[in-house]
């Protein structure tokens, strides 16, 4: 039975007159309010916030939560955002005041055991990646873009003043690439010119040499990429790419596929991201928080934001007197919680452990692809790496059946839906991302479900969810009004 | 290997399913060249226990809020966070679940976006808010280009000396490469001259960017300011204390285009910097140039009111290079700590939090000033914050005798401002007694006698 009340907005539940928190009671001056703020400042009154009792928010939050599918609670194969289990483990030690209740401008003297921990998550971060230098500074995946593209910017600007080569205009992206990377590039100030992939999936060479040139910044590439291949070519396209001057990205939110097998810095990227809250387990948080540590070639490290931590002795310090650094990108120390989380989660599993996380992340992943395979064409091919690109075309065009339909009715059967409509060059896309902490259990019985879904009539699909919170909404209808906010009733 | 399933015999299984007889088949593709033939360089593993022990004794390192009395703040705050803000936004279906691309299995975060964006603008009476951004400061950053596309000036922006420094660096980080002209204006007094801010808009400006309560806890001539902007076509840009929003005038009421904020205050704990909450609200006219992600309100099939992520068409998945920022998470966690806080705490709470913060930041003021060797560094009213000047004195070795002393006693402010070089920031959060902020003055007094004896 459905709690109706939770339907209802807090704004909704609200009473003048009640209170959900009560303050100590003021134990210095009573001078008057009128005293201590200049009036021209002061509100006529508080702002018109709802009026609860605890019990009534605590009813309607927890209301409110069992209206997600989550993690802790369904299979969440949403391809691209690596789903993992969040340990609880890390929760835990990420509360204790020693690291939770710290704040940003207290004395080095006074943080040694978080920047150590802080130290050495950069050093675990260029291991991985095959790279000299690391910043912990960006708070998500796409600042860490941004952040890398703003470092390139202002290496080739200091090239530009010894060497007089003209500026450097362009951001290269392959048509396959989260729509983060030209959006990084054109917030960066960056021309974003994309470049084709063959029908292979892979980057088109051909197209990239026609698009490289010597105004060419960086390309960015994303390996394995979004279709959950391993490009071959990436040491070529490096060469290519290093040819004409320019810097090779990699896009790091596919890094759970090659954990400890092979590393971005050794085939040829100059920069990268990692996505802590995708490889390493971070909480996703109803979207976010992340982080987006960025770790780069050695001639690049001047540029990184300010500070990095370094260690001098067995002392551990905030470096910010560094001259050629673009400067800051984000208040404060970075998301130290996402931080802390991904430290624990590389020091849980060590190197072999880590490249068992990508081995059975990518078998994972291959058995669902084999299990499917049959009835749902996946057009790049029989193997993948840790996520694979399904395409309901061939349903759509027999039944009018879209990747939407089994998404929605996937929910039915107790399953969040892979990633639909993304990568853009495969039509009617579902990305699968399985991850390496489902069993086969549950990888059987989402490939049973989904088998299923595509023998049922094309009325119920279209018609699905049949069981969830609510059914489709109509989204066309939420743009064009734009409801973004609640208002009392008039 | 704690979080896998796998036995061998399901991993013989799944091969055999698949094709190959071993994973390492499965790699096929990696040319072996680009292999890392070796195992990599980290530390062995560690099990849940040893782990446990490991970080609770980097944890015992540090000196946290508690255990020392803290009256630092510069933008992150030592307030009281309610238990069941942790209590409701530990629960695995809010922090383990993800951005709401599946409406139907997302409604809880959804009307709880949707309930955050509400309280943020009845907060600062603006008539939308986004979903969240990262943080206070790219938030300040975000509003700037969001002004910059909104009035198609692309030569300046003009911000108030008195801003977070940190926010400035930002700013200049982001906009100095683009060509954009960041024009400071000096607060020497502790709060910026109405005239010289008046005397630096142009219409080349897109936006004036002013922090209410600024960064040393005064007030800006906020009206003033905001009449000047608009009078050269220049958007209004101001960065707010949401819990001074309990007692002071509310930016909608005095002409603010767009709102930011640092929104750990709500319910947040320090965290060292993050994750935080970047709150972003804006007039009807601009939410389509908005960043980050907005829930919206809409019907399902059977006419049911619901919740869904909407306005996409600004976004990056949808229009790539074309989009108004390249945001794509945001701070989905830390919104929902932000609605049940201010849901906990209603109009009369949060007004209380505020007066509380305002009348002991006076309180230690007085104590302060009246210590021997201190001072106030401006004759201003200040909200919860004051500066300090230590005459003639060593303010990092007056800090660091204060920590021995078991006190975070305050920022110093040399760092970004060099003729500040002998002044700190003190912040007082409801959270502080009348013994602790005693107890300050009393260990300041005596090391400020202390470095006088030291100095003759």
């Amino acid at each position: 039975m459905r709690n109706e009340q939770a339907a209802q907005l807090i704004f909704e539940l609200s009473k003048p007159g009640r209170r959900g928190a009560h303050l100590p009671a003021n134990d210095v001056s009573e001078r008057s309010l009128a005293e201590l703020l200049p009036g021209e400042h002061a509100a006529d009154a508080p702002p018109p916030l709802p009026e609860l009792a605890e019990p009534d928010v605590v009813r309607h939050f927890t209301n409110l939560s069992t209206k997600n599918m989550s993690v802790d609670t369904h299979f969440y194969p949403l391809g691209s955002c690596t789903m993992k289990y969040n340990a609880k483990r890390n929760e835990r030690i990420a509360a204790l005041p020693g690291l939770a209740n710290l704040h940003p401008y207290q004395h080095e003297d006074t943080l040694q055991g978080l920047l150590q921990l802080l130290w050495e998550l950069q050093g675990m971060l260029c291991e991985i990646s095959g790279l000299d230098a690391v910043s912990l500074q960006p708070a998500a995946g796409a600042h860490g873009e941004l952040t890398a593209l703003m470092v390139a910017a202002a290496y080739f600007r200091d090239r530009a003043e010894s060497t007089g080569e003209p500026k450097r205009t362009k951001v290269l992206t392959p048509d396959s690439s989260h729509g983060t990377n030209p959006a990084s590039a054109a917030v960066a100030g960056f021309e974003a010119v994309t470049v084709r992939s063959t029908p292979q999936g892979f980057v088109d060479l051909d197209d990239l040499r026609a698009k490289l040139d010597r105004q060419t910044a960086v390309f960015m590439i994303t390996n394995p990429n979004t279709l959950g291949l391993f490009d071959r070519q990436v040491r070529e396209i490096a060469d290519l790419v290093h040819e004409q001057g320019g810097l090779l990205y990699l896009d790091g939110a596919n890094m759970n596929a090659i954990l400890g097998i092979a590393r971005p810095g050794d085939f040829g990227a100059d920069m990268m991201h990692f996505n802590p809250h995708k490889t390493f387990s971070g909480p996703h948080g109803g979207g976010g928080p992340g982080a987006g540590p960025i770790a780069v070639r050695a001639a690049l490290e001047p540029y990184l934001p300010s500070p990095v931590v370094e260690k001098d002795g067995d002392r551990y310090r905030l470096a910010f007197n560094r001259p050629k650094s673009i400067g800051r990108v984000r208040s404060f120390f970075g998301n130290t919680g996402v931080l802390v989380r991904a430290y624990c989660y590389l020091r849980t599993h060590g190197p072999d452990g880590l490249r068992r996380v990508s081995e059975n992340a990518v078998l994972n992943a291959n058995y669902l692809l084999a299990k499917v395979k049959d009835r749902l064409s996946v057009p790049h091919g029989d193997r993948c790496m840790h996520e694979f690109v399904a395409s309901a075309a061939k349903v759509k065009a027999q039944r009018g059946v879209s990747a939407m339909d089994i998404a929605k009715r996937l929910l039915d059967f107790g399953f969040h839906a892979p990633t639909v409509y993304f990568p853009l060059v495969v039509k009617e896309a579902m990305m699968i991302e399985p991850t390496e902490t489902e069993s086969k259990e549950t990888l059987d019985a989402f490939a049973e479900a989904l088998l299923w879904i595509l023998d049922e009539p094309a009325e119920t699909l279209h018609a699905a969810p049949h069981s969830t919170p609510i059914s489709r909404p109509d989204e066309v209808r939420a743009a064009r009004s734009a409801v973004v906010k609640w208002s009392a009733a008039v | 290997m704690p979080y896998t399933f796998n036995t061998p015999e399901d991993q013989r299984e799944m091969l055999s399913a698949i094709g190959v007889d071993s994973i390492e088949r499965l790699f096929d593709g990696v040319p072996s060249e680009m292999r890392l033939g070796r195992p990599l360089d980290l530390p062995p593993a560690m099990g849940e226990l040893e782990l446990t022990d490991h970080l609770s004794r980097l944890a015992a390192r540090n000196s946290p809020a508690g255990e020392k009395v803290c009256f630092l703040g510069g933008g992150s705050y030592d307030h009281f966070v309610p238990a069941a803000v942790d209590h409701l936004a530990g629960r695995a279906e809010f922090y383990t679940s993800y951005t709401p691309y599946q409406p139907e299995v997302s409604q809880g975060n959804l009307q709880a976006m949707f309930e955050y964006q509400t309280l943020i603008t009845q907060l600062t009476g603006m008539d939308v808010s986004n979903a969240s951004l990262y943080d206070g400061g790219s938030a300040v950053v975000e509003a700037a280009l969001m002004a910059i596309s909104a009035t198609g000036r692309h030569g300046k922006i003009v911000v108030l000396g008195s801003v977070h420094p940190e926010y400035r660096d930002i700013l200049d980080t982001y906009l100095l490469p683009l060509g954009v002209e960041v024009v400071t204006i000096d607060a020497p007094q502790g709060a910026a001259d109405v005239a010289d801010v008046a005397k630096a808009i142009d219409d080349r400006t897109a936006c004036v960017i002013v922090q209410q309560p600024n960064f040393f806890g005064a007030y800006e001539a906020v009206d003033e300011i905001g009449r000047a902007a608009h009078g050269a076509g220049a958007l209004f840009v101001v960065s707010v204390d949401p819990i001074s929003l309990g007692l002071l005038k509310r930016p909608g009421e005095y002409g603010a285009d767009i709102v930011v904020a640092e929104g750990q205050s709500l319910g947040t704990p320090m965290l060292y910097g993050g994750p935080y909450l970047g709150i972003m609200a804006c007039r009807d006219t601009f939410v389509r140039r908005m960043p980050g992600r907005i829930a919206g309100e809409t019907v399902d099939r059977q006419g049911r009111r619901c919740w869904v992520l909407t306005l996409q068409t600004r976004e990056q998945h949808i229009r790539r290079e074309k989009a108004t920022s390249n945001i794509c998470t945001n701070q989905g966690l830390f919104a929902l700590r932000a609605a049940i806080y201010l849901s906990l705490m209603g109009p009369h709470g949060l007004r209380e939090v505020a007066e509380l913060c305002l009348r002991k930041t006076h309180y230690a003021a007085e104590r302060l000033a009246a210590v021997d060797g201190l001072s106030l560094a401006f004759d201003r009213p200040t909200f919860k914050e004051f500066v300090v000047r230590c005459e003639g004195g060593n303010v990092e070795a007056m800090l660091a005798a204060a920590t021995d002393d078991g006190f975070h006693a305050g920022v110093p402010l040399g760092r970004w401002y060099p003729q500040l070089e002998d002044c700190f920031l003190v912040a007082v959060t409801e959270k502080r007694t009348r013994d602790d902020i005693d107890r300050l003055a009393a260990c300041l007094k005596s090391q400020t006698r202390t470095l006088a004896t030291a100095h003759a």
